[in-house]
């Protein structure tokens, strides 16, 4: 017996974005800078609107009605993360504002707690910024050393250059799982079981992971993850950081105020638990529930459908982009997914990037925020397509033409 | 192509980028100072040799995009040879210029070369490009020997 192949409909997917019907300069967008962020389905904007129009209240606050069922929704969405990336307990899904707000958490608060003088913290050098920096600030406050992981000329971490940094006085290690300049996916799996025999936490930034692959925290056995709404195809200004119970609960407060607290006196002030304990203030309450929205709109297409839809398209845009002439991509990784970094011999990422715009096509140009990776191949800058499963094909084949207008351009 | 592409890539601007005038470093300079766009990451040093306040020679290296460079070049070609005092009131006309504020057709001529960069203004993200080397011409001129950044 003969079993369908389900295959993702495009041109099904593409009615659900109302932005893709967008014109550019009189020609239809083509939106490349899904690394960037991602455009926001139908149900996701429609949420939003309806959660203004008819439950706007504060949560875990009122005994009114519209608080109650404000908190339920809001609540409601922590359980579909929860389910998303098959974490056990409710208590390990903080609600932040994005990765950055994530990364810095664990920074403060962590390194607050258990980082001492001496101690080695280790990072890859593919890191975005937002990896580097609050490491960079706790280092300098505790007199810690910051360790980085090398890379090769394709853009891959090297693993033998890991396993000799990491020692004794290793006491976080904190990588990402998929780089957001070059596209590379690093074994995240095998760095958190070389950390782990030697006790050793760590934190994947999964920024540019979670809109592409199921991830299972338990079977990635990840002592933290963070991602950011935005790039899940939810609105902005919200994130999740996962974090095992075990070192929430010995972490300290990162910003305090209210909704943190389970009893206030100016003499002792007792936390909240978690993940209450890390979530001062009033949330981004629409931005939440509408982040359960895209987890729904994705479940319901399929992660399994779209990492082999993308993983077919990144394959495609691979081939027909490396064959325009005079365009050498940056970062060749065997296992790379999603992003398309390359430079144009003599012409600069930004020439590049406002030439396109005119044929409608939006794509990153600059240091993609990882100002490292581009000393490492010593260029200030790249053009970079990265990809989403509504983009097509066609659209690949008229970025191709449209790069060789650019040396028109430019004689 | 479309118009308004070629009013930013003008011939002028194409050449500049591709040869561009006084690209090297100044050994008897003695003002200096280094600009960058953290945005896009460009970046460029400018040296100078001021000699009561007459720009007497001057010169600039750096990496950055067509328009960037382009527009160092030219600032060069014609700031060598002013007051300090010119280069500045050219400084505040061309950026008039790029943002769009300058448009009384005569004084915009006024500028000669300069206004190849008219078409600029058209596209906001790339005004911070064309200006980087003469807010890093302005610190050079006053000597302070900091880094300038357009963000």
């Amino acid at each position: 017996m003969l079993t369908d192949v389900k295959t993702l409909d495009v041109q099904k997917i593409r009615k659900d974005f109302p932005i893709l019907n967008t014109l550019v300069h009189g020609k239809p967008l083509v939106y490349f800078d899904n690394a960037a962020t991602t455009q926001k389905p139908l149900c996701v904007i429609q949420k939003e609107e309806e959660y203004y129009k008819t439950l706007n209240s504060n949560i875990h606050r009122g005994v009114h009605s519209l608080s109650q069922k404000a908190t339920t929704a809001y609540e409601q969405a922590r359980e579909k993360v929860l389910r998303f990336i098959n974490a056990s307990r409710l208590s390990e899904i903080v609600i932040t504002k994005g990765t950055t707000d994530s990364i810095n958490l664990v920074a403060s608060s962590f390194g607050k707690k258990f980082i001492k003088e001496g101690d080695e913290i280790i990072i890859s050098h593919l890191e975005h910024h937002s990896n580097i920096v609050p490491w960079q600030l706790l280092c300098e406050e505790k007199g810690a050393k910051l360790k980085v992981i090398p890379i090769n000329d394709k853009g891959e971490i090297i693993f033998e250059a890991f396993e000799k940094l990491i020692s004794d006085k290793t006491k976080f290690i904190s990588v990402v799982y998929v780089s957001n300049s070059l596209g590379t996916v690093n074994p995240v799996k095998e760095i958190i079981q070389l950390a782990h025999s030697k006790n050793i936490p760590v934190l994947i930034d999964a920024a540019q992971a979670i809109q592409h692959f199921k991830i299972d925290v338990q079977e990635l056995d990840c002592d933290f993850l963070a991602f950011s709404g935005h790039k899940l195809y939810a609105p902005t200004g919200v994130g999740i950081l996962y974090g095992k119970e075990k070192y929430l609960e010995e972490m300290p407060p990162y910003q305090g105020g209210g909704d943190m607290i389970a009893s206030v006196t100016f003499e002792k002030t007792t936390y909240n638990s978690l993940p209450y304990k890390f979530e001062a203030g009033t949330p981004n309450i629409a931005g939440v529930i509408g982040m359960g929205t895209a987890i729904d709109y994705l479940n319901e297409t399929g992660m399994d459908l779209i990492s082999s839809y993308e993983k077919d398209l990144f394959e495609y845009a691979n081939t027909k982009l490396s064959s325009v002439e005079k365009l050498t991509p940056i970062g060749t990784a065997e296992n790379k997914l999603s992003v398309f970094s390359f430079a144009l011999e003599g012409i600069h990422p930004h020439d590049i990037g406002t030439i396109l715009d005119f044929d409608g096509i939006a794509i990153r140009t600059g240091h993609h925020c990882t100002q490292p990776v581009m000393q490492r191949f010593g260029i200030p800058a790249t053009a970079r397509i990265s990809l989403s499963f509504y983009n097509t094909k066609e659209e690949i084949d008229f970025t191709a033409d449209a790069l060789k207008k650019v040396f028109e351009v430019f004689g | 192509m479309d118009s308004e592409l070629r009013e930013l890539y003008q011939q002028v601007i194409l050449d500049h980028n591709k040869s561009p005038r006084n690209f090297k470093k100044l050994d008897d300079a003695n003002h200096h100072a280094e600009g960058h766009n953290p945005l896009c990451g460009d970046h460029l040093d400018i040296y100078l040799q001021l000699e009561h306040d007459v720009v007497k020679d001057i010169s600039f290296i750096g990496n950055g995009c067509a328009i960037s460079k382009s527009s160092a070049s030219l600032m060069t070609a014609i700031v060598k040879g002013k007051t300090k005092e010119e280069a500045e009131h050219l400084f505040e006309k061309f950026h008039n210029l790029v943002t769009g504020k300058l448009k009384d057709a005569d004084e915009i001529e006024a500028l000669g070369k300069l206004a190849v960069f008219q078409g600029v203004h058209e596209f906001p993200a790339r005004v911070k490009c064309a200006s980087l080397a003469w807010h890093t011409l302005h610190v050079a001129l006053n000597n302070t020997e900091e880094k300038i950044s357009t963000e």
